[in-house]
């Protein structure tokens, strides 16, 4: 664990910190799992029984998840806390956004079973994989030190790279893992550099608590003279950052990854990875370096309104439908970069900001997820059914599919009592409490850019004539249960929003 | 006294909802049980509001009555407040009539492509929508009801229009959606702007006051906020430059559809600059009034001489709508108490005679399969009763005194005469006479254009003798047979909408199931003609209050 050390605390002797092993738990019990599932199926001779590795990873996911909610009803009553020398911390938003990965995992692994067997290549390794990357996406939002936060990235990016190309009998898959590799690897060396320029300026990678970043900042005398180096360094983080939630003009892999990659993967990539991105960019720069927020905030508007702006532009222009989600995918970013713009603001406004993000966050993993999975089953034996055409008449021949991949595309148009009328609400409102009437209104603008998107694939399913083409689309029940849990989730969010907006913004107040 | 039964908007609003959750576990083939289901819940609602009628106190009629103020959404200071007045009880109402009346149209006029289940599931839903909006009191519950209304007409469109209905459909909501996107931000600017507890409507208009007493809030804020919300209630009227998905949405929905889009939909545009946008944003409402009121006479000249333009009957019924929102927003934008009561009459006179005119044009559909206007002549002498019928609506429409669309029309003429006076208490100054009077002329000029359209296209289709096509086909050619069979006719109308042009089947006159939606309206028409006063009376005490902050 010596690893995890931040360099303040170097001495001749290395001190082991004391590691809170029970907060720890969901960490393990995914690591745990991915471990048993790569190994436990390389030494079985003829691989496990159908479903297993899949029952195995939902088991897991649910088991992180809960263990979550036990530490969140302790971080309530004894408030956060950091764990492994304040490498880790557990408080509101992490575990909050923590459960949103965890929900991604679950359905992500009850939709890939399906899809491997549908596809012939079901194999433990997919699975282990997405184990790993969620472990990356937990450790990301739970961060407390930049380089701990670079690891996170890492194990996440990685095991997303390899996810993206292992549908080995498409090339676009390959093409996409590879494109994936080649441009995320720019953007951690960017990152990896913002954190040693920010450590130069400094002289610590720690974000908050006593000798952090955010202490240094608020003392000012000494950064002062490294000004340069540290807005540098910012820069460089947001740059890092920025590509992985996808955020314009940092966007141009997502179309061409989220459309070769396996569809359950783009899923789980459009939730989890973007749910963990944003955490990390909530802990590495807004709750850390609220001193420093004159420089960074307008840099998030100017992202927020482009990412906006051109994701709900370009989406429209589309004809694949997966493709026309990944310019969805990073309109949404744009919508969580409102929240995050009225988070850097501070103070009570700020607070509301912190607590829309998460809520946008969890509601869109769903809802994401869920729009994968019936995409997933639409793309039929091959993957590649994904033009606006094979979801014609889907209404007439699978009405009940259509319905619910319907209530996904309201939701994320934003129609009210969904899910996503209440997270576009919230943000908006964090927006308008912080003053930023500009980025509010466009950003309801780009919400009706976007909805004309959405609306073109519900045409194309009860509107347009003709039967979609084709075999027809078979519903399993993995995927099925996965697509009922998200439409339920949607829905009851959507008419009873108050508990989950109160757990939001309870999580956002406890911050370590 | 005022009632203390708090039970009875809830359950009038969500009643419907009922049904829909029953006919959801009805098999799609049972057609008839799924419309008998889908009327019961209609007429059910319509018993709550007749029950809301008769307890409603009259004498208190600026008075918030059912009122519930209950918690909803704390976390966004989001309150569950309903509670009717003199302003939206009549609309309230006529939402639930004219969803009841459209249910008993479509018992066999369900348009192609059929599914009877899905499309009055639709309408329920709709209906909910409509009535929500008429009693909610907080703007956010406000934005919501005012929002569920867009997906059921959406679909409507896009499922059972016309042949154009994809472009109409995607045209209606966007439109629509455009115009909420400035609304909710204006709501949330003005609940942040005043620093509210509540989106409570009466909250915020008094922070509202209090807050520019003491300068902490700008005129300039206020002009922001007022333009926002009135851009989405223009859109939804719709005004002027932002009427152009009307004609399309009205052309392809079904006859279902434009009835309901032209008698409530539209009406949640004006209600809400008398709801919310004059009540709570008074000074601001003053700066923009003569731009408004522009806009209307623009519209209602412009929206006439469309429909002197218009081949088809249904489009131009659409424009027509156009010009008499026009009247309506002139009305309302005098500020006074006689223009916002000439307003609100107008909004339901417009609701009984457009959906009527539609209903009609609707049945012409059935039975020629155009709306061709050249194509059609002699609709006297083939359906005498349909003719008859339209030649009512359509002298109501142009605003004949002694049938409602008069008392709409010509106050609002004249209450450009004397626009509002100011209010010295509030800061607000007069609004400029001269400029009114010319409003005025314009207008009524408007009338007489309005008589031309109307009374052009009656004569193009209704008298005269038949086109060469239709000639033979008509319930003259022998009157016994057609009374003996008239039921079976109605039926095989219903069928046959989806044939192809040039095979006709015999036309036929006024079914049993039409007569039973239409009578309703039209005596609704020469009741409120003729005895206006039972409708100006319940909205006077409401409309007052809120004119007063004019000066009015």
């Amino acid at each position: 664990m010596h690893l995890l050390l931040s360099p303040m605390q170097q001495t001749d002797k290395l001190i082991s910190p004391s590691v809170n092993w029970g907060s720890l738990t969901p960490l393990l019990v995914l690591l745990g799992a991915g471990l048993v599932l790569l190994v436990g199926a390389a030494l079985s001779a003829r691989g496990w029984a159908k479903g297993l590795y899949a029952t195995l990873t939902a088991a897991a996911a649910v088991a992180a998840g809960v263990l979550q909610f036990v530490l969140w009803n302790s971080t309530v009553h004894h408030g956060p806390k950091s764990l492994v020398g304040e490498a880790l911390v557990v408080d509101g938003p992490s575990l909050f956004i923590g459960i949103s990965i965890c929900a991604a995992l679950l359905l992500a692994a009850l939709v890939t079973d399906d899809y491997l067997r549908r596809e012939d290549i079901d194999s433990p390794e997919v699975y282990g994989l997405y184990l790993m990357a969620a472990l990356g996406g937990l450790v990301m939002a739970a961060s407390n030190d930049l380089i701990v936060l670079f690891l996170g990235l890492e194990v996440l990016s990685i095991a997303l790279y390899v996810l993206a190309a292992s549908h080995r009998k498409r090339i676009e898959s390959q093409e996409a893992g590879l494109k994936y590799f080649i441009l995320g690897g720019f953007s951690s060396a960017f990152f990896l550099y913002g954190v040693a320029l920010v450590y130069g300026a400094t002289g610590t990678t720690r974000l908050r608590g006593p000798e952090s970043i955010k202490t240094a900042l608020a003392l000012t005398v000494e950064t002062d003279k490294h000004r340069a180096l540290l807005v540098v360094g910012v820069a460089l983080l947001l740059v890092g950052l920025a590509f992985k939630v996808a955020a314009v003009p940092f966007h141009s892999w997502t179309p061409d990854v989220y459309q070769g990659a396996p569809t359950p993967v783009t899923g789980f990539m459009a939730s989890a990875a973007k749910a963990a991105a944003f955490g990390a960019l909530l802990r590495s720069v807004v709750l850390s370096m609220p001193e420093l927020r004159d420089d960074w905030r307008p840099a998030i508007w100017v992202l927020a309104i482009l990412t906006l702006v051109i994701g709900s532009t370009l989406a429209v222009v589309q004809t694949n439908v997966k493709r026309m989600l990944a310019y969805s995918s990073i309109s949404h970013a744009g919508f969580i970069l409102v929240g995050i713009e009225a988070a850097a603001h501070g103070g009570e406004s700020g607070d509301r900001g912190i607590a829309s993000v998460l809520f946008y966050v969890l509601t869109y993993a769903v809802l994401v997820s869920g729009t994968f999975a019936v995409s997933t089953l639409v793309g039929r034996s091959g993957d590649g059914a994904h033009g606006l055409d094979s979801y014609r008449g889907l209404g007439r021949q699978r009405p009940v599919l259509a319905l619910a991949l319907a209530v996904f595309l309201l939701a994320q148009a934003g129609v009210p009592l969904t899910s996503g009328f209440v997270a576009k609400f919230s943000v908006i409102t964090a927006a308008a409490d912080a003053s930023s009437y500009a980025i509010a209104i466009i950003a309801m603008l780009a919400a009706v850019i976007g909805a004309f998107l959405y609306l073109r694939i519900i045409v194309s399913m009860f509107l347009e004539d003709g039967d979609a083409e084709g075999e027809r689309v078979s519903i399993p029940f993995g995927t099925g249960a996965a697509i009922g849990i998200s439409v339920a989730f949607t829905l009851v969010v959507g008419f009873f929003p108050g508990w989950l907006l109160e757990l939001a913004r309870d999580a956002a107040t406890r911050l370590y | 006294m005022l009632t203390d039964q708090n039970w009875v908007l809830s359950v009038g609003v969500f009643l419907p909802l009922a049904g829909v959750l029953v006919m959801m576990f009805i098999p799609k083939s049972d057609e008839l049980l799924v419309k008998f289901v889908g009327l019961l819940a209609a007429l059910a609602t319509l018993g709550i509001g007749i029950y809301t009628l008769a307890e409603f106190d009259y004498g208190q009629a600026e008075k918030l009555q059912f009122a519930v103020n209950t918690s909803w959404i704390d976390v966004i200071h989001s309150r569950y407040i309903v509670g009717l007045d003199g302003l939206s009880l009549p609309l309230y109402i006529l939402s639930m009539v004219i969803t009841v009346l459209v249910m008993i149209y479509s018992w066999n006029h369900v348009p192609s492509p059929g599914n009877p289940k899905a499309f009055y599931m639709l309408m329920l839903v709709l209906q909910v929508g409509m009535a929500g909006t008429f009693v909610a009191q907080d703007l956010v519950l406000f934005f919501v009801f005012f929002e569920i209304v867009l997906l059921p007409m959406y679909f409507m469109i896009g499922v059972w229009g016309g042949e154009n209905r994809q472009y109409a459909s995607l045209k209606f909501f966007l439109y629509t959606m455009f115009g909420s996107a400035f609304m909710l931000v204006a709501f949330l600017a003005l609940f942040f702007k005043t620093g509210g507890t509540t989106f409570s409507m009466t909250q915020l208009a008094d922070l509202v006051q209090q807050k520019y007493a003491e300068g902490g809030l700008t005129s300039t804020t206020m002009n922001l906020i007022f333009a926002g919300m009135a851009l989405g209630f223009a859109v939804k009227v719709p005004m002027f430059p932002f009427h152009t998905w009307l004609p399309d949405a009205h052309t392809q929905a079904p006859t279902q559809g434009s009835v309901i889009l032209a008698a409530i939909l539209l009406k949640l545009g004006t209600y809400g600059f008398v709801r919310i946008a004059l009540p709570i944003l008074p000074q601001a409402a003053k700066v923009f009034a003569p731009w408004i009121g522009l806009l209307s006479v623009i519209g209602i000249i412009y929206g006439a001489w469309c429909c002197l333009a218009q081949t088809d009957m249904k489009r131009l019924i659409a424009f027509s709508s156009v010009a008499h929102m026009g009247f309506v927003m002139l009305g309302i934008s005098t500020l006074t108490s006689y223009g916002i009561n000439a307003a609100m009459f107008g909004m339901v006179a417009h609701g009984l005679i457009t959906g009527m005119l539609f209903f009609v044009a609707g049945s012409v559909k059935d039975r020629y399969h155009t709306l061709e206007i050249k194509r059609l002549s002699g609709m006297l002498k083939q359906v005498p009763k349909l003719g008859w019928i339209m030649g009512f609506a359509a002298m109501a429409s142009l605003g004949l005194p002694g049938l409602a669309g008069f008392w709409g029309e010509f106050p609002a003429i004249l209450s450009a005469f004397e626009p509002a006076k100011g209010n010295v208490d509030l800061a607000i100054g007069p609004l400029s006479v001269n400029l009114y009077r010319t409003f005025m002329i314009i207008a009524s000029i408007g009338t007489v254009f309005a008589a031309g359209y109307l009374l052009w296209l009656y004569q193009r289709t209704a008298f005269g003798t038949p086109t060469a096509e239709f000639a033979g086909l008509g319930a003259d050619a022998d009157d016994q047979d057609d009374h003996a069979h008239g039921a079976h006719d109605a039926h095989e109308g219903a069928e046959d909408t989806g044939h192809a042009d040039g095979h006709h089947e015999k036309l036929h006159d006024v079914g049993i199931f039409e007569w039973i939606a239409w009578a309703p309206m039209l005596a609704a028409i020469v009741f409120f003609g003729v005895y206006p006063q039972a409708m100006f009376k319940v909205f006077d005490p409401a409309v007052s209050l809120i004119s007063k902050k004019f000066g009015g």
